[in-house]
């Protein structure tokens, strides 16, 4: 082996560790400690920056677009959730059944996963468009008056759970695939000699060595989705009339819209904070129903 | 015996019902079937949108495939936005990146996985840790970090976040921990140093890992969104996604117009996705991240 003392070895290890220690200190590690110091402040990046200690905080508690936003974001997951999961489900599922063509589908679903939420989001407005849109042609076609979709407030969060969903379904559905493969066929087989039905194999063997990956997958899109943006941005930029604000979508507009950095950078870090709380929670919760081994 | 019995009694409860189970397999076929074109379906559905004429659009019913064929909307649309521009700019800020992101990653990894130094463990602790910070918290301050580096509004400032990548470290290093090391150690009795171990065996031996690494930077660098949304103004600069939502503000309902830049920005990624799909999966589904 190569001496590990001395200066040589030292320049080595410095050599493969700072081309991405550097950068990584820069612009991840050294933003995420100054943003909890931009929230203190009052600054429009025009006049120099203002110290208000917790103001900002104090201020966002009684701010109702933010509230909004916050109900709004809520509204989405609750929507979007049981959406995939369900369905990404019923697909691994089906999937699942060593059937022929499994690669043609699953490369089908997985699709608009990698298409960039831009293009999802603009497709989805033509489809869902209310005067010469496909959806409510089709609609009218079996008598049905097709809603305004996105131009209507009462619609507009459901589109964009509809397109949502429509883009990660494959998400959900490829872990849990991998998931229900990994479980091993002899178990399936034992309890076919044990006179076992198909809904009890489901509940007893499928379901309980599923839980790790539905655990995974619940985590992963919890966090990712209640930092929805993207779709909101391109599909209704926040509106009509405020129905569709969401906390991401509110940073954005706070910080370079009205100009309020420091207050923006308060809701970052508060939202930031709850998404660690929620996180630690499911942690916490998992132990009563995941099931590892 | 007792097993080969237990087989045969399974067998034989599989196949009791063959037409139930027939039926029920055209039934999920069918279905999944039906699934997998409501995926598919939009993408044909934009693409044949940006074949129509304005006119034809409007009027019902709606069409799949156009009549006439309109090949002028990808003129008009590349004349009145620098919608090529747009497309450079993304495959150069992907390539960029992508290539950025592998090897300081790779070396990283190397390090973490192989050599041994004081606050090895601690330092690969901060790397993690910065993976549970969301973009949303760090992108205030790095905003204001480029405008004091004078970089808002350049090239420079849409690649620099993206040299490094905890998750690629994290990737390759549990890649690199895999691999036998007899081939390393034969090498340093030779006199090879850690650069050359590092770069004639390890690379090569972990090439699945660093294509999936590879693959799945470029899909996401290529989707990504809000950081060019706020780093950069000027037409010239912009990625495809930026310069899409900006030309939606400009033809609202020219749906023609604003589906063929989106069939401009999708066939790049298909061809990535179709060409390194088992890598895209992978890539996606570890990082739990998406486009």
């Amino acid at each position: 082996m190569v001496g590990q003392r001395g200066w040589q070895y030292r320049a080595v290890v410095l050599l493969f560790i700072a081309p991405s220690l550097v950068p990584l200190l820069l612009f991840t590690v050294g933003p995420m400690v100054a943003a909890a110091g931009l929230s203190t402040v009052r600054w429009n990046l025009l006049r120099p920056p203002e110290f208000v200690g917790l103001d900002n905080y104090v201020r966002l508690a009684a701010d109702a677009n933010f509230r909004d936003a916050v109900l709004h974001t809520v509204a989405y997951v609750s929507g979007y959730l049981p959406l995939v999961m369900v369905g990404g489900m019923l697909i691994a599922l089906a999937l699942n059944q060593r059937l022929r063509g499994l690669a043609i589908f699953r490369t089908a679903y997985f699709l608009p996963v990698v298409t960039s939420w831009v293009v999802v989001a603009l497709m989805w407005r033509w489809l869902l468009d209310p005067g010469a849109g496909l959806v409510n042609y089709l609609l009218g076609l079996v008598g049905v008056d097709g809603p305004g979709w996105y131009n209507d407030p009462a619609w507009a969060m459901p589109s964009v759970i509809i397109a949502s969903a429509w883009k990660d379904l494959g998400f959900v559905m490829v872990i849990l695939l991998a998931g229900l493969q990994s479980i091993p066929e002899e178990y399936y087989e034992a309890a076919s000699v044990d006179g076992a039905g198909r809904w009890t194999r489901f509940r007893h063997i499928t379901l309980p060595l599923l839980t790790p990956s539905l655990f995974f997958v619940l985590v992963i899109s919890l966090i990712n989705n209640l930092q929805v943006f993207d779709q909101v941005w391109v599909m209704t930029k926040g509106g009509p009339a405020g129905a569709t604000t969401v906390v991401v979508e509110q940073i954005v507009t706070n910080a370079f819209s009205y100009g309020q950095m420091g207050y923006a950078a308060s809701m970052s870090l508060l939202f930031f904070v709850v998404l660690l709380l929620i996180t630690l929670v499911q942690f916490r919760l998992q132990r009563r129903w995941v099931t590892y081994g | 015996m007792a097993e080969l019995a237990d087989v045969s009694m399974a067998t034989r409860a599989r196949t009791r019902r063959p037409w139930s189970r027939i039926v029920g397999r055209a039934v999920v076929h069918v279905v999944l079937s039906a699934g997998g074109l409501a995926m598919i379906f939009p993408f044909l559905w934009m693409l044949s949108t940006s074949f129509q004429s304005a006119g034809a659009l409007l009027v019902p019913p709606p069409q799949l495939i156009p009549s006439p064929i309109e090949l002028g909307n990808y003129a008009e649309i590349a004349s009145a936005f620098p919608l090529w521009r747009f497309l450079v700019n993304s495959l150069g800020v992907a390539a960029v990146a992508t290539v950025l992101q592998v090897t300081t990653s790779a070396m990283a990894a190397y390090a973490f996985a192989r050599l041994r130094f004081r606050g090895r463990d601690a330092l690969f602790l901060l790397y993690i840790a910065t993976l549970m910070v969301p973009l949303q918290v760090t992108i205030l301050p790095l905003f204001v970090e480029m405008r004091f580096l004078g970089l808002v509004d350049s090239y420079p400032a849409l690649v620099l976040p993206s040299i490094a990548s905890a998750f690629g470290t994290f990737l390759l290093r549990q890649a690199f921990l895999g691999l036998p090391r007899d081939l390393e150690e034969a090498a340093f009795m030779d006199g090879a140093g850690h650069v050359t171990v590092f770069r004639r065996i390890v690379l090569p031996l972990a090439l699945p890992a660093v294509a999936t690494l590879a693959v799945f930077s470029f899909v996401a660098s290529w989707n990504s969104f809000l950081w060019p949304l706020i780093i950069v103004n000027s037409p010239d600069l912009m990625t495809l996604p930026v310069g899409l939502s900006n030309l939606q503000g400009r033809y609202a309902t020219a749906w023609n117009l604003l589906m063929a830049g989106s069939t401009v920005a999708v066939i790049p990624i298909l061809v990535v996705y179709i060409v390194g799909q088992k890598y895209v999966i992978r890539g996606v589904t570890l990082s739990g991240l998406k486009g």
